[in-house]
């Protein structure tokens, strides 16, 4: 149990994807203009995420290690055309809108890493709650990118939701400002600026929490840093 | 450290940021008060409150940095930023995008990184380039020439409502600014054909050509007290210069005259007051001149080709980036030593290294 806590609490929050490992920024920049195109986008890392991880555990001591990275791909890239062909058949305008992002997700690094780094030396089930939590993470930080530049970009939430969800969430638009516009959130310099100030807040969020352990216990805890990512990893 | 020993009853000079900022804004006056003679009382309610805001949000994020408020804001940058940002802008905008702009220039651009002399990029021009991208509706719309006084001129108090966002402007208050014309007449006109069409307001490339000697009076005033050296500004107009003449000789009906170039913008204004920024520009003399001529290279570059009419700001922004790597290579000799080796180092493959 709790190497599953440990798990989700790296996923989501202290070795997240996008926010900690800086992986898979590409997309993150790309797609984040709305709720509804990183929502569809999240989904599906996620789904290819889970998939691969739970391959890659199983034939881990199948693959020599020489040849392990193009069999990964492989297997990332058959997860993708799937998740691509169900986006086609189902939520089709969006499909249409994400377009060559959703084949992009193969090159996903955050995917090839997680499946390399963890999936490829763990047993099945840490592999899948690794894959669905390291997943979470990254769709949860595009999500929250999404509505910041949706909502201080064009004023609105959710718009849009109908292409995602089916007709019945047709109504789910919530327009915050009317008559607003903030072109530059919503092009690619935005997507920048939001990311970097998401990622200060968690440095903020963390620092703050370091200072009250500190402040609870006075041994230093054992700490573990590495290079080109962003905060600290215990 | 004391290495001098001075008897002599020499004079000092206490020169401090504050000062040199004081002059730096002295030497806005002349240009600042032509473009509100030519544009009206807009460009100096813009100044106005930009400056305003300026000294407002300085001390607002050094309280939030938790940093003394009295030197830093007696230095006068902040002061310096909002009248630079405030002249940049079109007149009768409203005051929530000098607001945005100046939340851009001092709280992103200088103080997320370090505040004053930690920033890569200079502040206004930061705030400029946001401002042309997000809006670029307002960004464009310049007042027309219509003077202080006139018939047609615009009252301070009409002014006033333009930044209070009570009114918005007519068309007949605005026009393109030159350069903006002179892009958008379109592949299949001539440019003799395009100035004989009487593309803008009457006395609008007057205005703006005065307005630029203006600003080179001020740049005079800046370079005769040493606040600046005529590198930056020499290397700059002078690349765009030779740029724009040689465009122009090669095709006299689709390039503008290197005249224009010169005077029809913000290139005067750019090249004495915005590149020049002793904490975004290189250090060095050379490097100073490598500076001021990739800025005068990529206005001329951006002009003719890119998606907004003047260039200045992205220019000064491109090679704001390049700063770092210039300073790499035109580090000085120091007396005494040898020119610093830098560049790609290529092993020498001598006896010694292939045995081992």
């Amino acid at each position: 149990m709790s190497q599953f806590n440990e798990l989700t609490r790296n996923g989501l929050w202290s070795n997240n994807p996008a926010l900690v490992q800086l992986l898979g920024l590409c997309p993150l920049l790309a797609v984040t203009s709305t709720v509804v195109n990183a929502l569809g986008l999240g989904l599906a890392t996620l789904l290819v995420m889970i998939g691969a991880n739970v391959s890659v555990s199983l034939i881990r001591h199948h693959v020599p290690a020489s040849v392990r990275l193009p069999a990964f791909v492989m297997i990332i890239a058959a997860f993708v055309t799937c998740a691509e062909l169900l986006m086609q058949a189902y939520t089709f305008r969006l499909y249409q809108i994400l377009g060559i992002f959703i084949p992009l997700i193969v090159t996903n690094c955050a995917i090839l890493g997680r499946a390399d780094a963890f999936a490829a030396k763990n047993p099945l089930l840490p592999a899948a709650t690794d894959g669905l939590m390291m997943g979470l993470g990254f769709a949860a930080v595009l999500v929250v990118l999404g509505a910041v530049r949706e909502l201080f970009g064009q004023g609105t939430l959710f718009a849009g939701m109908e292409l995602l969800l089916g007709p019945g969430a047709a109504n789910w638009q919530v327009t915050v400002f009317a008559d607003y516009s903030f072109l530059f959130l919503v092009l690619p310099p935005g997507a920048f600026f939001a990311t970097g100030l998401l990622i200060a807040t968690k440095n903020v969020i963390d620092d703050r929490l370091e200072r009250r352990r500190h402040r609870q216990q006075a041994t230093p805890t054992k700490e573990n840093r590495r290079v080109r990512v962003t905060g600290i990893i215990r | 450290m004391s290495l001098m020993h001075a008897s002599s009853p020499h004079t000092r000079a206490t020169t401090s940021t504050g000062r040199v900022m004081g002059w730096v804004l002295l030497a806005t006056l002349p240009g600042m008060l032509t473009a509100t003679y030519y544009f009206g009382w807009g460009v100096l309610l813009n100044v106005l409150l930009a400056a305003m805001l300026g000294i407002m949000l300085e001390a607002g994020v050094l309280r939030l940095r938790q940093r003394p408020l009295g030197m830093a804001l007696r230095d006068n940058s902040a002061l310096v930023t909002g009248v630079l940002l405030g002249v940049s802008l079109p007149p009768l905008v409203p005051w929530w995008l000098i607001l945005v702009g100046m939340v851009a220039a001092i709280v992103v651009a200088k103080h997320l990184f370090g505040g004053l002399g930690q920033n890569p990029f200079n502040p206004a021009m930061v705030g400029y380039a946001l401002l042309l991208i997000a809006f670029p509706v307002e960004m464009t719309q310049w007042a027309a020439p219509h003077g202080l006084f006139g018939q047609e001129a615009v009252s301070p108090g009409e002014a006033l409502r333009h930044l209070l966002g009570l009114a918005s402007p007519t068309d007949a208050m605005t026009g393109a600014t030159p350069l903006d014309a002179f892009k958008h007449k379109g592949e299949m006109i001539l440019a003799s054909e395009f100035w004989a069409s009487d593309p803008l307001p009457s006395g609008t490339l007057g205005a703006w050509n005065n307005v630029a000697l203006a600003w080179l009076v001020g740049g005079g005033i800046l370079f005769v007290k040493r606040i600046i050296t005529w590198h930056i500004p020499v290397s700059l107009l002078g690349t765009l210069t030779l740029m724009a003449t040689v465009l122009y000789a090669i095709d006299p009906s689709h390039f503008a005259s290197p005249l224009f170039h010169l005077l029809g913008g913000a290139a005067i204004f750019g090249a004495f007051f915005i590149a020049t920024d002793p904490v975004s520009a290189a250090t060095s003399r050379r490097g100073k001149l490598w500076y001021g001529a990739g800025i005068g290279l990529l206005i001329m570059v951006i002009r003719p080709t890119g998606a907004y009419p003047d260039a200045v700001a992205f220019a000064v922004l491109l090679m704001n980036f390049a700063v770092p790597f210039i300073d790499y290579y035109t580090q000085p000799r120091t007396y005494g030593h040898a020119r610093a080796n830098r560049g790609i180092k290529v092993r020498q493959l001598d006896s010694d290294e292939e045995t081992s």
